[in-house]
């Protein structure tokens, strides 16, 4: 025996974490939907802020602008905003002329024309920094000049003219938020819950089974909309509720392998060598629950955005002006005959979001479930 | 048998008596009631309508009035339709949410169990693959999605549908909805029986039926088939009742007017009678074909007896 022990190479063990994660890194698909996922979650988080434009700012000259890789205004559109502006002035246009950045406009009036409406072309949302070049001495004539603001929309605008980009990443920001925080909400109760009725046992796991089965009888959409009537549209409150009611799941899965890990033969040898109901718990029961925990967690996210964005489309979730994935999509699909980007930036989101979660969770699934290897 | 399915029956009826209960309170305990909109109605008017309802009684007296007329199967008034009772209001929208959910299950229980089993018969090559692809993609993109893109691609940009509304049941006017409830379903079927169907493929008979020298099509149709129906079976229950219930979303997007948006419509408007109306009907639903599947088990399985 000692010989043996002495000319054996040192093997390192690898831990079932470190087990898991070698895995899940041989698996090209979670792991490149686990970048995506970061990304989408870092821009989310970090986009609203970098994008020029406010999520809530209103441009009122480009309601429903498409998206565009260019700059706007484009240079059909400068005259339009131009005279319309004019017209706020109630002046009229002698002449006008674009020099590379900027709109030089000569304005004539009956009327001895104010400096001060100049006013009405940085109001436009064209043009800024008008400044006065020149008045006839009768005052009844005005060259103004005006630099052009040049405005990206990449993902075009909305019907009230905020910028799609920054919307799409502040509803990320939202609708990621919500599912982590309902998601997490649903594992603490399910797990705190399944684990008491599993450890317990005996009747008081039945009586704590029998209200999870009653419970799961009412249906679903039933308790959501009455927790809507409960906490009217406060959506923080809202998705802690929502979180509180998708815990039944987790509680069941989680008793039933805590029954079952309390019944294997490795706990039964742990016993029998003189370990301590706390030392079992911590060193055997907990390691093997989380793997499950940690599946059901990925499964969950998408589910609570899911039911979020069911929710903002009915118009009970998120609203105005805070935003979500939801709330854009069912913006989108109003308006799809005429400005169908409303519907298809927010979806594209949406959506591979949900994909990557799914063969997240998939890959997760594969890596830590002991009986494939 | 017959015992088994009276004493089902039988059963149902405390079920359902508790599902009536814990609606019926819950929906009272919420604040607000049917007639306290924002643009208020004076408060003698208010006064009327609650007493001519008999809204005013206590909450036990009203529950005992509510369970003895829904034992006359009436259901009531509707509070926020008044024109219509309950059981008017659902012998219109009924009879169309079942249609569509009824060809969206068959649609989905037919191509759903063809491409599972199309999958297991390749498994590992590409027709497995693109199934598998297939059926994640329909079971992650939710149905909101799926319905106004639906309606952008066939609606406006083939010009092939309606964009929406049900046409007094013109067939065209159902293709759309029909699709976009049948597609998730279409994808759960399809991973379930390429499951099953794998697992039926390795059975013993099977190995028989191939040693005896059977063609591939008797083999899968006649005897692997009914081996891998029963998760689809059992899958046919909840999908049903959920399917002919109606769907909020679908039904909302193509403007049908369908029994879907009842619900979500009552509770907000505190529609007390229509609400229950719906919870009512969507358990007798969920229990008839949850009944029907346990039947149908026994029927394909003939191991499976109930004594």
């Amino acid at each position: 025996m000692t010989d043996i022990a002495a000319t054996a190479p040192t093997v390192i063990g690898r831990s079932l974490w470190g087990d898991a994660w070698a895995r899940l890194k041989a698996n090209r698909a979670a792991m490149f939907s686990l970048f995506y996922l970061a990304l989408i979650a870092v821009i989310s988080v970090f986009g609203p802020s970098l994008v020029p434009h406010q999520y809530t700012t209103i441009y009122g000259d480009y309601v429903r602008t498409p998206p565009s890789l260019s700059a706007y205004p484009k240079a059909d559109t400068i005259e339009t905003a131009l005279t319309e502006a004019i017209k706020r002035m109630r002046v009229d246009i002698k002449e006008w002329r674009q020099e590379g950045n900027k709109v030089f406009v000569i304005v004539k009036s009956a009327k001895p024309i104010d400096d001060r409406n100049i006013r009405y072309l940085d109001r436009s949302d064209a043009f800024d920094d008008t400044k006065i070049e020149s008045k006839s001495p009768d005052g009844l004539e005005v060259t103004m000049s005006a630099s052009i603001k040049q405005q990206y929309f990449l993902f075009g605008t909305d019907n009230t003219g905020r910028d799609l980009l920054s919307r799409t990443l502040m509803a990320g920001r939202i609708s990621l938020a919500i599912g982590l925080l309902a998601g997490v909400v649903a594992v603490v109760i399910g797990v705190v819950y399944g684990a008491a009725a599993g450890f317990a046992g005996g009747k008081v796991d039945e009586v704590m089974m029998r209200i999870v089965d009653v419970l799961y009888s009412l249906p679903f959409i039933f308790f959501v909309i009455m927790l809507v009537v409960f906490f009217g549209r406060n959506f923080v409150l809202m998705f802690l509720a929502v979180g509180a009611v998708l815990w039944l799941d987790m509680a069941r899965i989680v008793r039933g392998q805590a029954l079952s890990i309390r019944r294997q033969e490795y706990v039964q040898a742990a016993e029998a060598m003189g370990v301590g109901q706390r030392g079992i718990l911590l060193r055997h029961v907990i390691p093997n629950l989380l793997g499950p925990v940690v599946i059901y967690m990925t499964l969950l996210v998408p589910q609570v955005i899911i039911l979020e964005s069911f929710l903002s489309f009915l118009g009970l979730g998120v609203q105005e002006p805070m935003t979500s994935w939801g709330v854009l999509i069912s913006v989108g699909a109003k308006n799809i005959g005429t400005a169908n980007w409303l519907l298809l930036f927010p979806a594209f989101f949406l959506v591979t979001t949900l994909f990557a979660l799914n063969f997240v969770g998939d890959g997760l699934r594969d890596a830590l479930d002991p009986r494939d290897r | 048998m017959l015992r088994y399915v009276l004493r089902r029956l039988l059963t149902a009826i405390p079920t359902l008596f508790v599902i009536v209960t814990m609606a019926f309170f819950l929906m009272r305990v919420a604040p607000g009631g049917p007639f306290n909109q924002e643009r208020g109605l004076s408060p003698e008017i208010r006064a009327n309508l609650e007493a001519q309802f008999g809204l005013n009684d206590p909450l036990w007296l009203q529950f005992v009035h509510y369970l003895g007329n829904l034992l006359r199967g009436n259901f009531g008034p509707s509070y926020n339709m008044p024109d219509f009772t309950v059981t008017e209001l659902f012998a219109k929208g009924l009879p169309i949410s079942v249609q569509l959910g009824a060809s969206a299950l068959v649609l989905a229980l037919l191509l759903g169990s063809m491409l599972g089993t199309i999958a297991a018969l390749n498994q590992n090559k590409l027709g497995d693959y693109t199934v598998i692809a297939l059926a994640t993609a329909g079971s992650t993109i939710p149905t909101f999605v799926i319905a106004p893109v639906i309606q952008l691609l066939f609606g406006l940009t083939w010009r092939l549908l309606p964009i929406g509304g049900w046409g007094d049941g013109a067939f065209i006017n159902k293709v759309g909805p029909v699709l976009t409830l049948a597609l998730p379903q279409i994808a759960i079927v399809a991973r379930l029986m390429r499951g099953s169907m794998i697992e039926s493929l390795r059975s013993h008979h099977i190995r028989t039926a191939r040693a005896l020298g059977l063609s591939d099509w008797s083999v899968v149709v006649k005897h692997a088939l009914r081996g891998a129906i029963l998760p689809i079976v059992s899958f046919t229950g909840p999908a049903a009742a959920a399917l002919l219930t109606g769907s909020v979303i679908v039904e909302t997007i193509f403007s049908i007017p369908g029994v879907g948006r009842y619900f979500v419509d009552a509770a907000l408007n505190r529609d007390y009678t229509l609400v229950m109306g719906t919870v009512v009907v969507i358990a007798i639903f969920t229990i008839v074909f949850n009944l029907i599947v346990d039947v149908m088990y026994a029927v394909v399985d003939p191991r499976v007896r109930y004594d």
